[in-house]
């Protein structure tokens, strides 16, 4: 202990001679240049949050989820060859099924804790990609993505579809009943691209659906050539966020200059690092006590017996969601070729909201035309219209989840598979538009009941009966403190159309401003000190009136 | 006010720290009557600042998590040796997954939940700051980087060597062509998907046998209302059998003829009120394998689209386009039911070539 240390006299001799710590740093120093790190980094600065804990999450599950997956590739076999399993699974015993699926058994029946790292590995994964979007709405909803971040929000949002193909892979890999079904529909939809389809899906079965190829083929993608990638673009991240330094939540003291929360060593250092052990703790707690992937109820994949309520995990969900929506007959043959509408709308619309949603930050940069540095992040009240496309984006997402599950919704509710269908198409057009009308309502009404707060304080509870009779509700201030809370956010305007140099108006300015307009036009002010200082004048004045009647 | 063509002073008003390089505020209100911050609030003291008492409980709750870790580690470790897996019972592998894991549990929460609470409890918890720069490197950085490439650009003449330039960008993009080449390796050579789709094993005389163990089944086995999964007796054994059986498994029904809604040229396509129609959904694949006796729907189980089996499985419901192809059948000497000959149309999801 350094402080009974310091006391004792012979301290200076045992810094100089330098114990093996020292020595042990000195040696690495000399060879490394380690101690620049340390000195740059040790006490970085991270404010906390416990929305920041989001991207942890998704960090620490992904080290889960390698530690896991490695030792899965021990045991695991990635072959389509036939084999008749003869382990200690008894129902399944003398079955014929590929190599992959009897190694998957064995896994999980015959090797000690092999049951727990699937399940640690599964429930992993799922972690995983669920703390990435709930990240992603975090980082939306508070505007973090502004510049300088608009380039990580999209690197961010490639590790999403990079997460979800790591989970399709390897739910892939086992080769049983559910994952040979999700890749037939994946070979169907495949088929009814125009033009390439019938030979992308020829190419990537190596031959004829199922062929015996591609479990092998998901596996190097899962296991070699996608972690690679995620682990790329996570130090990519990573890289940018410490060049931009974190943004931080406005409050007193916090600037766009400045970085206000705790030093690297020791405090965040020990929050973050015991909040990895908390997430994989949690992580095997699951895998204790939560089947997941139970594949020997399924036995192995066969083209023909499927059962009613199979589904993918949750998070493929969005995508065979957007399947079951498409009425009937959206297909037709023209030109001697067939064309697939009943795959290609879904698609389409698939990609144009993953699109929109990565250029978010690039469309919201020109309509406000700001290219300011945002350091301090957004309370999504005070940006009333992002906040109403985020909720109108989630509806549209939830809708096409919640298709995934049709069935389920209709046996459970006993309504009629129809009516299910007719419904969740209906919130997935209109959904968005009535959950943006709502939303953005409720930012505004939160908005005025916050300038309500700044000029007129809070309500006290107490009642007060005024000279003529009336009762009011003694309002109190609120302190600086508080009130800067709720002051300091960024207003802007409508843009207005200006002719430009040669006195003309271009089609991208008036687009733009008919943006600017939607996104500003019922905008609310943050009060002045000049407001306040009137606000209180009132208030005072009524306060003085009524005392003297009182008397 | 503020709009694009912003005024200088509105834009030093803007007091963000680009002072230097003014940038736009874009249509932001930049109001000279903001409020003011007021600064960093006073530092708050915890109990464990201010009580030594409560430091002490913290300090060994801390350690004690520490110790139940430790335990925990070896309590999983004592698992893996007691609870081992004993061939074909299914309780032992429970055991040996939930003891392990409980095990591990503890080491994990023990450390986690013990860094944490001291990070809060007992560490300092003065809060420090740090100052931000810009992400633009400084000017002259940006002047220097500038001045590099100028240089590069003049030592190697990449702007003045005009051919060697584009010759060089040409090469650049020709070069990865025999990698994309290289992939049509992916699928076997002399084969043609196109082709392989149109066609499945059923051909005239091939008997109808019952999924999965392949035996033939006779007409007079098929009663009112039944429905029988098929597969053409010769899959068993045979070669690519899950490829073969993709296409040509085979839903059996029987029907009351006069529930049966035929177009002429299809009429001798059923026997006696049975029809035998694919099984594979027209829509991406999977196979349609619930059938309501009492609509004579067939439901598909992936996106539940519906199809009519009196009415040549046309669909009813759902995102399929087509009809289930119809296999033509017939009954042979024995009395067991055959394929006339293999269906007239590609089976399955539709793709690009199909017409
Ligand atoms: C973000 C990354 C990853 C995700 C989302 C993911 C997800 C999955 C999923 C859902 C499964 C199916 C497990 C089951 O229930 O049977 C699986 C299987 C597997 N994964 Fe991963 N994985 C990832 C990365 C990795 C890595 C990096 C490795 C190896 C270093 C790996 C190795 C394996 C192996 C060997 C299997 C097959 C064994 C089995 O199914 O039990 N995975 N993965
Ligand atoms: S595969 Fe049958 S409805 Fe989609």
């Amino acid at each position: 202990m350094s402080t009974s240390t310091a006391t004792r006299p012979e301290t200076s001799v045992e810094k100089k001679s330098g114990g093996f710590t020292a020595a042990a740093s000195n040696y690495l120093d000399e060879r490394t240049s380690i101690s620049a790190v340390v000195k740059e980094f040790g006490r970085k600065v991270f404010p906390d949050h416990w929305s920041f804990l989001l991207g942890e999450v998704a960090l620490y599950s992904f080290v889960v989820i390698l530690l896991s997956g490695t030792f899965l590739t021990f045991f695991f076999q990635a072959s389509m060859a036939e084999v008749h399993y003869d382990g200690s699974y008894v129902p399944l015993k003398g079955v014929e099924m590929s190599a992959a699926m009897a190694s998957t058994l064995d896994i999980s029946f015959d090797i000690r804790g092999g049951l727990l790292m699937r399940q640690i590995h599964h429930w992993a994964a799922l972690l995983f990609v669920a703390s990435i979007g709930l990240h992603m709405m975090r980082i939306f909803f508070t505007g973090a993505f502004r510049k300088p971040r608009e380039l990580n929000w999209v690197i961010g949002f490639v590790l999403f579809i990079l997460a979800m193909a790591e989970g399709f892979t390897g739910y892939s890999l086992p080769d049983d009943l559910l994952s040979g079904n999700g890749l037939r529909i994946i070979d169907g939809m495949i088929k009814g691209i125009p033009l390439v389809g019938t030979w992308i899906s020829f190419l990537l079965f190596g031959g004829e659906f199922p062929g015996t190829a591609i479990v092998g083929r998901l596996y190097t993608l899962h296991i070699l050539l996608l972690p690679a990638l995620v682990l790329l673009f996570i130090a990519l991240h990573l890289v940018f966020v410490v060049v931009h330094k974190h943004t931080q939540f406005s409050g007193p003291g916090k600037t766009q200059q400045n970085v206000v929360g705790y030093p690297v060593l020791p405090v965040y250092a020990a929050k973050a690092g015991g909040f990895f052990f908390i997430v994989f703790g949690v992580i095997v707690l699951l895998a204790t006590f939560f089947t997941i992937n139970p594949i020997w109820n399924y036995g192995p994949y066969d083209p023909s017996p499927v059962s009613a309520g199979t589904q993918p995990d949750w998070y493929i969900g969005f995508a065979d969601g957007a399947l079951r929506l498409i009425p009937p007959h959206l297909e037709f043959v023209l030109f001697d070729r067939t064309w697939s509408f009943n795959i290609l709308i879904p698609l389409g619309a698939l990609g144009l909201f993953i699109v929109l949603a990565m250029i978010y930050p690039f469309i919201e940069a020109w309509v406000t035309g700001d290219k300011r540095e945002h350091h301090i992040l957004d309370r999504p009240r005070n940006a009333a219209t992002r906040t109403a496309i985020g909720a109108a984006g989630l509806t549209f997402y939830a809708g096409l989840w919640a298709a995934a599950s049709s069935d389920i919704i209709a046996t459970h509710f006993k309504l009629t598979m129809e009516g299910v269908i007719h419904a969740l198409q209906f919130v997935v057009i209109a959904g968005p538009f009535i959950a943006y009308f709502i939303t953005k309502r409720i930012c505004l009404a939160l908005q005025k009941k916050d300038r309500e707060i700044v000029l007129h304080g809070y309500e006290s509870g107490r009642i007060i009966r005024l000279p003529g009779g009336e009762y009011i509700e003694k309002h109190e201030p609120i302190d600086e403190y508080q009130r800067w809370k709720l002051v300091s956010y960024h207003d802007y305007k409508p843009l207005m159309i200006r002719p430009n140099s040669r006195g003309k108006i271009s089609v991208g300015q008036r687009a733009r401003a008919a943006l600017s307009r939607w996104f500003f036009e019922d905008r609310i002010a943050p009060p002045t000190r000049g407001e306040i200082e009137a606000s209180h004048h009132h208030e005072d004045h009524v306060e003085i009136e009524s005392s003297h009647q009182n008397h | 006010m503020a709009q694009d063509g912003t005024s200088g002073t509105e834009l030093a008003a803007a007091g963000d720290h680009d002072e230097a390089h003014a940038v736009s505020p874009g249509t932001a209100v930049v109001s000279s009557d903001a409020v003011r911050d007021p600064g960093l609030p006073p530092h708050r003291l915890r109990v464990t600042d201010t009580n030594p008492k409560k430091a002490k409980t913290a300090e060994r709750a801390v350690y004690t998590l520490f110790y139940l870790s430790l335990a925990g580690s070896i309590f999983a470790v004592a698992a893996y040796m007691a609870f081992p897996i004993v061939p074909e019972d299914l309780l032992s592998v429970r055991l040996n997954n939930m003891f392990i894991g409980i095990g591990m549990t503890l080491a994990l929460l023990g450390i986690g939940i013990g860094a944490v609470h001291w990070g809060k409890a007992l560490m300092a918890d003065h809060e420090a700051i740090d100052i931000r720069h810009p992400v633009r490197g400084t000017d002259e950085t940006r002047a220097r980087a500038v001045e590099i490439f100028d240089e590069a650009n003049q030592e190697s003449g990449f702007g003045r060597r005009s051919l060697i330039r584009n010759t060089l960008i040409g090469s650049l993009i020709a070069f990865p062509l025999p990698a994309v080449v290289l992939f049509r390796g992916l699928a076997p050579e002399g084969e043609d998907p196109v082709e392989l789709l149109s066609h499945t094993m059923w051909e005239a005389g091939t008997r109808l046998a019952r999924d999965p163990d392949g035996t033939p089944i006779k007409a007079s086995d098929v009663t009112i209302g039944s429905v029988f999964h098929v597969i053409p007796e010769n899959l068993p054994g045979s070669e690519h059998m899950l490829e073969e059986k993709t296409k040509a498994i085979v839903l059996l029904m029987r029907l009351k003829p006069e529930d049966l809604v035929e177009e002429e040229s299809r009429k001798d396509w059923s026997y006696n009120g049975i029809v035998a129609y694919s099984k594979v959904c027209t829509h991406v694949g999977c196979p349609v394998a619930l059938y309501e006796q009492q609509t004579h729907h067939l439901l598909c189980p992936c996106h539940q689209s519906q199809f009519d089996v009196a009415n040549h499985a046309a669909v009813i419901f759902g995102p399929a386009a087509r009809p289930l192809p119809q296999l033509p059948i017939a009954v042979d000497d024995e009395g067991y039911l055959v394929a006339q000959s293999d269906f007239r149309e590609p089976v399955g999801p539709s793709f690009w070539e199909r017409h």
